[in-house]
């Protein structure tokens, strides 16, 4: 296996490869196609490069382990805002998910409704190219349109563009108190109508998730002051008052375990095959799950309706042809939008079927084509998103 | 500014491109006539103007790809263009190229509240996009300050900012998905109302690349629910120092205003003789703005005047009323045109890292003495993107190019501690021979690859972004 210490190093490394490349960072979210090649591992490429507080910014390389920088940041009363997931309780990996792995899958969690992805937090990159090219885009300053924004492409790209070496990121001030209402005994329907009330209201839900099941409830989070989330939560409770028993989670311990649950899928961890759904929250309650009915299995909703982590355990390419014909079929998507990813699933399954949705040809060309580009030799995680 | 000597052989077809595009579109539609190209000769970096071929105002997405494949086939040049308003000159035709403007495309499409998004066509202006929306008590985030005029499609090219996206981002950060038009008249659909993208992100990629990737006709935008209300509390310093230290205390003490701005002592002069606001005449001055219900705001307001008051303000006023509101925010929205009535001027558009603040000012303050003009700085200082203003005379020979050259000298700065040549405005033409400042080749080499695929010819928007001797290999292929 190789593993770099350097930027240096890594890029020698790859301008020597002829053949495949497996690139991975902590090894824990084995998304997409499998793949071949010679291992490369991002781990010994580690260190937090430089944190300014007051300027919100933190630079890491691409190997730094999140902990280590959830760390950092909570010394100074600040987090990654976006809330990044931890995929091995779901997917039963070992490891140390690094923060280059957080960008090239994009991962973000429960908060992602408030404040955007992973991407969205993404200052900068320095990262390889397939011709072993050191090459850098945006930087550590929040505001900056200077030539084509790159950073946005590698992010979510899953190191088939390019070996991410370092990273830098916009954070956030942690909010000194928070608070969850639990709307409880709602049905897929009522939930939606909460989370939709609840984040359409200026009174600002950092999390609006639904877990249906034997005690279906649905779990609004509030952050902030503790006069404001006081106000805020009150005004929700009125708001909601119609829809259900509501009850409050006031403790930070439990909020974090509770929050923790939802942003790792938790309650899908015993299912053999997982998929990632993202539509509109109206497409994926109306259109979506009243289509699948009985199908749809175990399934919890994040994202105020728009995420839908769904399990299953058996005949998984019938379903996972459903669901992406599902998403793209406009008499239950209306608006079009959407994707389905297989996120658990086994090295046969991944290797049968399309892991993301596909796209329409003219995007699919251009994909090929940015892929051309940016790896020539055709080594970096080939084939592992197409 | 250089730009690229026009291809005769474009010039000589223009009879039959009018032609062409009089096949596909109303005769109103095409502008051709010398005296009426004038209309498109510069957007609103005037100090550059040369009028297109001639201009086209389709009015959907399929006479936006008839236009296109027209001028694909031909092999002739076409400049996206959505208000005009760009200061980086990011609208500026070439003399053999079409500039295609979207204005008449600006209708409201789609508008769905419980999925928070709003469809809009491209030419509509960014205030009207809220404008539909805020009796329902919605909004959208991005606030350029052009909003009045500016349009959509602009805003998605250049990736506009505002003064309120410490809290809610910038255009990329707003923006679910576009309709785009490529060069060769294809259409295709990016993004939706959904979250994230499902293979590569390629709207991130397309919002800031300034109409060079493709000709964005339709956009499905982020709205959200209006805060109950807002209110600023203005501050004066003795000191650039302080007032960076007050900025970087309050954003360490956990509060995150929607806005912080700053003004330094030149500015604050001036737009106090132009528009009264009643500011202290001290060195820095600084307006920041909250969010909420009245008791959220007090809450917030309590702790930022807290650590305002600890650094020894010259003066500390925190509104209690919209008119005093209004006030604290009046000087800051006329700094522009105080400036303006002073000289003609130069707004420039750098990044820097919050704590590189007081060095900068200090160096731009030795710079202005070095090239005898001077200089007013307007700031959003919470994410370090300066405005600084360079007053000269636009009638005094010489004046305009010692003013890029210090302008230059200013991006340059910025660029080494750590920040970038622009943060809102755009490359455009204005700052493309700046890009090695901050770019390698090879940076500048993947950049110009991207455009090799969605745009292989390089017709569209040429001369822009990238530094032309960079780019000339690919531009001749």
């Amino acid at each position: 296996m190789m593993k770099p210490k350097t930027e240096a190093e890594l890029a020698g490394m790859v301008g020597a490869a002829s053949g495949p490349l497996h690139v991975f960072g902590g090894g824990t979210r084995p998304v997409g196609k499998p793949v071949t090649g010679e291992a490369l591992s991002l781990a010994d490429l580690s260190g937090i490069v430089d944190y300014e507080p007051g300027a919100l910014t933190l630079v890491a390389k691409a190997g730094t382990p999140v902990a280590e920088i959830e760390a950092a940041l909570a010394a100074e009363g600040q987090r990654l805002a976006f809330e990044p997931m931890d995929h091995r309780a779901l997917l039963g990996t070992q490891g140390t998910p690094t923060i280059g792995g957080v960008v090239a899958a994009n991962v973000s969690g429960p908060r992602r409704v408030s404040v955007g992805a992973a991407r969205d937090s993404l200052l900068g990159v320095r990262f390889v190219d397939g011709s072993g090219r050191v090459l850098k885009n945006g930087g550590r300053v929040m505001k900056n349109v200077t030539g084509y924004d790159l950073v946005k492409l590698l992010a979510g790209s899953h190191g088939t563009l390019g070996v991410l070496s370092e990273v830098s990121f916009k954070v956030l001030p942690t909010p000194e108190a928070v608070r969850t209402l639990v709307v409880h005994g709602v049905t897929d329907v009522a939930a939606l109508d909460a989370m939709t009330r609840a984040i359409t209201s200026p009174f600002e839900v950092s999390g609006a998730a639904h877990l249906p099941g034997d005690d279906p409830r649905v779990l609004l989070r509030i952050e902030g002051f503790a006069g404001s989330v006081a106000y805020r939560a009150g005004q929700l409770t009125s708001l909601l008052a119609d829809l259900g028993e509501i009850s409050e989670i006031a403790t930070p311990e439990d909020n974090a375990g509770l929050w923790r649950a939802v942003r790792d899928a938790e309650a899908l961890k015993d299912r053999a095959n997982v998929w990632r759904i993202s539509m509109t929250p109206g497409a994926m309650v109306n259109g979506l799950l009243q289509a699948l009915g009985d199908d749809a299995r175990t399934y919890i909703l994040d994202w105020a309706g728009g995420l839908c982590w769904l399990g299953a355990d058996g005949g998984p390419e019938a379903l996972h042809h459903r669901l992406q014909s599902l998403v793209a079929d406009r008499a239950v998507n209306a608006g079009g939008g959407g994707h389905v990813t297989l996120v658990k699933g086994d090295a046969a399954l991944r290797a049968s079927v399309p892991v993301f949705q596909p796209e329409p040809a003219p995007i699919a060309a251009l994909a090929r084509g940015l892929r051309e580009k940016f790896d020539p030799k055709g080594i970096l995680n080939p084939g592992l998103m197409g | 500014m250089e730009m690229p000597a026009p291809n005769p052989k474009v010039l000589s077809l223009k009879a039959r491109l009018v032609e062409r595009l009089h096949q596909v579109l109303p005769a109103d539609a095409v502008i051709h006539e010398e005296a009426e190209t004038r209309a498109y000769e510069c957007d609103a970096l005037t100090a550059y103007k040369c009028p297109p071929l001639c201009a086209v105002l389709p009015s959907s997405t399929q006479e936006v790809s008839d236009v296109l494949r027209i001028c694909h086939d031909m092999g002739v040049p076409v400049v996206p263009r959505g208000a005009g308003t760009s200061l980086a000159g990011g609208a500026l035709p070439t003399a053999d190229s079409v500039i295609l403007g979207v204005a008449r495309m600006n209708e409201v499409l789609e508008t769905d509240y419980d999925n928070r998004f709003v469809r809009v066509q491209t030419g509509r202006t960014n205030l009207s996009v809220t404008g539909a929306v805020e009796a329902d008590g919605f909004f959208y985030a991005p606030d350029p300050s052009s909003q009045l005029a500016c349009a959509i499609a602009g805003n998605i090219a250049m990736n506009s900012g505002g003064a309120h996206c410490l809290k809610y981002g910038v255009t990329t950060n707003n923006l679910l998905g576009v309709t785009m038009v490529m060069m060769d008249g294809t259409v295709v659909e990016i993004g939706g109302a959904h979250m994230d993208a499902g293979g590569y992100d390629l709207l991130g990629l397309i919002c800031g690349s300034e109409g060079q990737l493709g000709v964005v006709t339709e956009a499905t935008l982020r709205i959200l629910p209006k805060p109950e209300g807002a209110r600023p509390v203005l501050m004066g310093y003795d000191s650039n120092e302080v007032a960076g230290q007050v900025v970087s205390d309050i954003i360490k003490a956990g509060v995150l205003p929607v806005a912080i701005e700053f003004m330094d002592r030149p500015c604050i002069r001036a737009t106090e003789a132009f528009a009264k606001a009643g500011y202290p005449d001290c060195e820095a001055l600084l307006i920041v703005e909250v969010e909420g219900s009245d008791a959220e705001i007090d809450e917030q307001l309590g702790l930022i005047t807290q650590i305002a008051r600890k650094h020894n303000p010259v003066e500390l006023r925190e509104s209690t009323s919209a008119e005093e509101s209004a006030r604290i925010w009046l000087g800051r929205k006329s700094a522009f045109g105080a400036m303006g009535q002073i000289n003609d001027y130069m707004c420039l558009d750098g990044t820097i890292p919050v704590s590189q603040l007081p060095y900068v000012l200090r160096r731009i303050g030795e710079m202005s003495r070095e090239y005898g003009l001077d200089v007013g700085n307007v700031f959003h200082a919470g994410d370090g993107n300066m405005h600084p203003l360079i007053l000269f005379d636009a009638n005094k020979p010489g004046d305009l190019e010692l003013c890029e050259a210090f302008g230059a000298d200013i991006l340059r700065l910025c660029v080494e501690v750590g920040g970038c040549l622009t943060g809102e405005h755009g490359v455009g033409i204005e700052k493309r021979d700046l890009m090695v400042d901050q770019f390698a080749p090879d940076d500048l080499d993947i950049q110009m690859a991207v455009k090799d695929v969605f745009d292989p010819k390089w017709l569209l928007n040429p001369a822009k972004v990238f530094p032309l001797a960079a780019s000339e290999a690919r531009r001749a292929a």
